[in-house]
């Protein structure tokens, strides 16, 4: 079974989607609370747009930012992205990497932040970033390992999060495939009705793939 | 790539003789002995990176300047790169190495453009047009996780190895799996957190095999600045300006022996000096 089509049938089943957002959005609340930071966020690289998207976002700005997008190339975010390596700046004003009208935008201009690229195989999926530790704290390498973690945990996710959207866009109807996965969802709708009606529609099924 | 004529694979008891070291070491190796006094001197390091600015205050002068593109199937060696540095990257290694080494000839090897943007296959021509200059030292402070890629740098890092250049590379900063710093032919580096430019210590459980300085370190960086940087991308150029010293003091050394005299020297080896 091609890898579509394994996480189309599974889609139907799971309707994943939300599930993978809380798990996003609950890396980036522990990230935050761990490093007793400001705030925390998860892009995503949307490719096809060349755009990085916040996904999830824990403390300052939160809610009102997810969705929001911005060019790639941008700020910190985008050069770690590129560079595929993490990122440690104290003072985000005096490094000309920082784009602080993007910054602005958000309405959250951090100090300091750390931010580490989301590597999954030979593909980077996004960036996390962590926004103003307590600027008492020196930082440290240990932290570093500990952010290499919590962007390992958040890139399963987020590559999880992408076939569960590409599994839904097949169940809309897109791609060859829909069909299956609409099959899926119907008959785990029928799983508590006694009327055998699932019976029947998995006889038919097997009859098909015997024809097949 | 030009072949050097092939050694010996056997040593007859009437050649022992001609292959006496030029240098005989002594008993306890100190870092007296290996590199204190040294500037640097008459040792040729290539910076390949993302370029290094021009007249930069903390870097001094460039000997040369090149960057390699590549057009369809044509690999371009511009060698009179006005461009400087799109990144401050480069700029960043030049400085470490020259503040270590401050009379070593510094030549940047262009493979990475504006925003640290760049290709596995430019890295690749860079790194294999840099090894057929013969320079001593090679800086590389980056890799590429593409596994297409691996076999190939092997190759040049193995033929470096063979032909005197010792290639020091970056350890990646998280744990993933990137090169060349992978390969046991180069010196690979990551960072420990002291302030000490001089303080580098041997890992016994590699495959990173050294650990420099390389948090917080204020660095060159575009326009005549300074930047505070943090990561194994700065601990790598500590290596290469005492591998320079080290050179500028023992020229005649082979990688091998440059490497074993990095360990014996470092700061958790011996009595640390």
């Amino acid at each position: 079974m091609s890898e579509d089509l394994r996480s189309v049938v599974a889609a139907g089943v799971l309707g994943a989607e939300q599930h993978y957002r809380e798990l996003l959005q609950s890396i980036v609340e522990v990230a935050r609370a761990i490093f007793k930071a400001k705030a925390s966020s998860i892009f995503l690289l949307d490719e096809a747009a060349d755009e990085l998207v916040f996904e999830a976002v824990a403390g300052e700005g939160s809610e009102s930012l997810i969705g929001r997008r911005f060019p790639s190339s941008t700020g910190i975010a985008g050069f770690v992205l590129v560079s595929r390596q993490p990122l440690v700046i104290e003072d985000v004003v005096a490094d000309p990497r920082f784009s602080r009208e993007t910054a602005e935008s958000t309405g959250f201009v951090p100090k300091g932040l750390m931010a580490v690229p989301l590597l999954h195989e030979e593909r980077t999926l996004g960036v996390l970033e962590v926004l103003d530790r307590p600027s008492d704290a020196r930082f440290t390498l240990a932290e570093m390992e500990l952010l290499g973690l919590f962007a390992n945990q958040a890139a399963i996710a987020l590559d999880l999060l992408q076939r569960a959207r590409r599994a839904q866009s097949a169940l809309a109807g897109e791609g060859d495939i829909a069909v299956l996965a609409r099959l899926a969802a119907a008959l785990e709708a029928r799983e508590d009705q006694d009327d055998g009606s699932k019976e029947a529609a998995l006889r038919l099924l097997e009859a098909l793939e015997q024809v097949l | 790539m030009t072949e050097e004529p092939l050694p010996a694979w056997s040593l007859p008891t009437d050649a022992v003789e001609r292959i006496a070291l030029p240098e005989a070491w002594p008993g306890r190796v100190t870092r007296e002995w290996a590199w204190e006094g040294a500037t640097g001197a008459g040792v040729r390091v290539c910076v390949l990176d993302s370029g290094i600015e021009r007249g930069h205050p903390l870097v001094g002068e460039v000997q040369q300047s090149v960057a390699i593109s590549i057009e369809g199937d044509e690999v371009i060696v511009d060698d009179d790169d006005k461009a400087g540095d799109l990144c401050g990257h480069g700029t960043a290694c030049a400085g470490v190495i020259r503040s270590l080494a401050p009379e070593s000839e510094l030549v940047s090897v262009r493979v990475l453009g504006a925003g640290f943007t760049g290709s596995g296959a430019v890295l690749l021509e860079g790194l294999r047009w840099a090894i057929e200059q013969g320079y001593d030292v090679i800086n590389m402070s980056l890799s590429t996780t593409k596994q297409k890629f691996a076999n190939l740098l092997h190759e040049l890092a193995d033929t470096a190895y063979f032909r005197r250049t010792m290639l020091i590379a970056s350890a990646h900063n998280m744990p993933v799996e990137s090169y060349p710093w992978r390969f046991s032919s180069v010196i690979s580096v990551g960072s420990h957190e002291q302030a000490d430019p001089f303080a580098y210590y041997y890992n016994p459980t590699p495959p990173v095999e050294f650990f420099a300085r390389g948090v917080d370190v204020e660095v060159a960086w575009l326009g005549g600045g300074r930047l505070v940087c943090t990561g194994n991308s700065f601990a790598t150029p500590h290596i290469a300006g005492i591998a320079a010293l080290t050179l500028s003091k023992h020229p005649e050394l082979t990688p091998f022996q440059l490497k074993s005299l990095l360990y014996l020297t470092a700061s958790n080896v011996g009595d640390g000096t």
